[in-house]
């Protein structure tokens, strides 16, 4: 896993399309995180409201923990995980590669909107963090 | 893997604390979570567990000021000792940039040292990393133990057993009352700093 260097346009690509495909269809928070749990790019509602550290680091390690699940029943990985709660839904998505895009959304979203726009930002999310 | 966010001006770096089960690798992140202002600490993660024992993993991420003007933010992460846990351990170990390896001196766990260093370097050799080449400090802890009639291993034993291969600075500590946990958190946090800024901040 090679050390990652952001830059401040890469960064502000990466979010202007996260707003413009998620944030603006409702979705509450959209992270990008990396395999080790480092936060590359943060959307939606801000730091103050949620614990972004902490959340990137458990998924990252939950993202191991389910692989090692995937390899047990002959999958190689998962590439989405969905939790279901009583007012809010968080999906993960693995982006190819190393990364992994966090959404947040409450029950005026619909999942499969999630799915469709994540799926649609997946490689543009890759080719700008990773050329 | 270190992360340089150019725009914001921050490094990230991941310190991960590694040795065998119970030799006070949470112990140390509690004396430092305590110890500092909230200001240059976040929220410490604890994953709760059915006793005294991590399960996955502790995470401190602190703030150590800035360097040539990048804000220099760290992520101290444990590992759960406990042999069979090895899977957690590997997955704790990615992307890491800096180790502190935490030695037991009680005389019964001597093997327990030996083995959890074994699986440290087999383990980043799986995530394609050398130990050798990685910035590494070791921390002979409880050493409080050792006026007590208990049988613990000198420094000179443990250094003979864990440290000849690496010559890494090594720290005498006792984490619960705090000598030697900021001396060794310190020292790994300059290597690793100074190992990632060498490869991408100066080098230019």
């Amino acid at each position: 896993m090679p050390d990652m260097i952001l830059t401040a346009k890469s960064v502000e690509d990466v979010k202007s399309i996260i707003n413009e495909k998620l944030i603006s269809e409702n979705v509450q928070t959209v992270m990008v995180i990396d395999g080790a749990g480092n936060i590359l790019a943060h959307c939606g509602q801000d730091a103050d409201g949620l614990d972004a550290i902490s959340l990137a680091a458990l998924t990252a390690a939950n993202f191991g923990a389910t692989s090692q699940i995937a390899k047990l029943i002959g999958e190689n990985d998962f590439s989405l995980l969905y939790h279901k709660g009583e007012k809010a839904n968080i999906h993960f998505a693995r982006l190819g590669g190393e990364m992994i895009l966090v959404s947040i959304f409450g029950d005026d979203v619909s999942l499969g909107l999630v799915r469709v726009r994540v799926e649609e930002l997946a490689d543009d999310i890759n080719q700008i963090f990773e050329g | 893997m270190a992360l340089i966010d150019l725009g914001k001006k921050e490094v990230h770096c991941k310190i991960v604390y590694y040795g065998a089960g119970r030799c006070g690798k949470t112990t140390n992140l509690l004396y430092i979570y305590n110890a500092m202002s909230d200001n240059d600490r976040g929220k410490m993660l604890t994953i709760d567990t059915k006793g005294d024992r991590t399960l996955f993993f502790d995470l401190l991420p602190l703030n150590l000021g800035k360097i040539s003007g990048f804000d220099i933010r760290i992520q101290l992460y444990t590992v759960p000792g406990q042999v069979m846990y090895e899977a957690t351990r590997k997955l704790v170990l990615k992307g890491v940039d800096g180790l502190v390896f935490v030695a037991d001196p009680l005389k019964v766990r001597q093997e327990r040292n030996i083995e959890s260093l074994e699986d440290l370097r087999r383990n980043l050799a799986d995530h394609g990393l050398n130990l050798k080449e990685m910035p590494l400090v070791l921390q002979y802890n409880k050493r409080d133990l050792c006026e007590t009639p208990v049988p613990t291993l000198s420094v000179e034993e443990l250094e003979q057993d864990l440290n000849q291969e690496y010559q890494a600075p090594g720290f005498e500590a006792i984490a619960t009352k705090g000598p030697g946990v900021f001396e060794t958190l310190k020292e790994i946090s300059k290597r690793t700093v100074n190992y990632v800024a060498q490869k991408h901040l100066f080098n230019k």
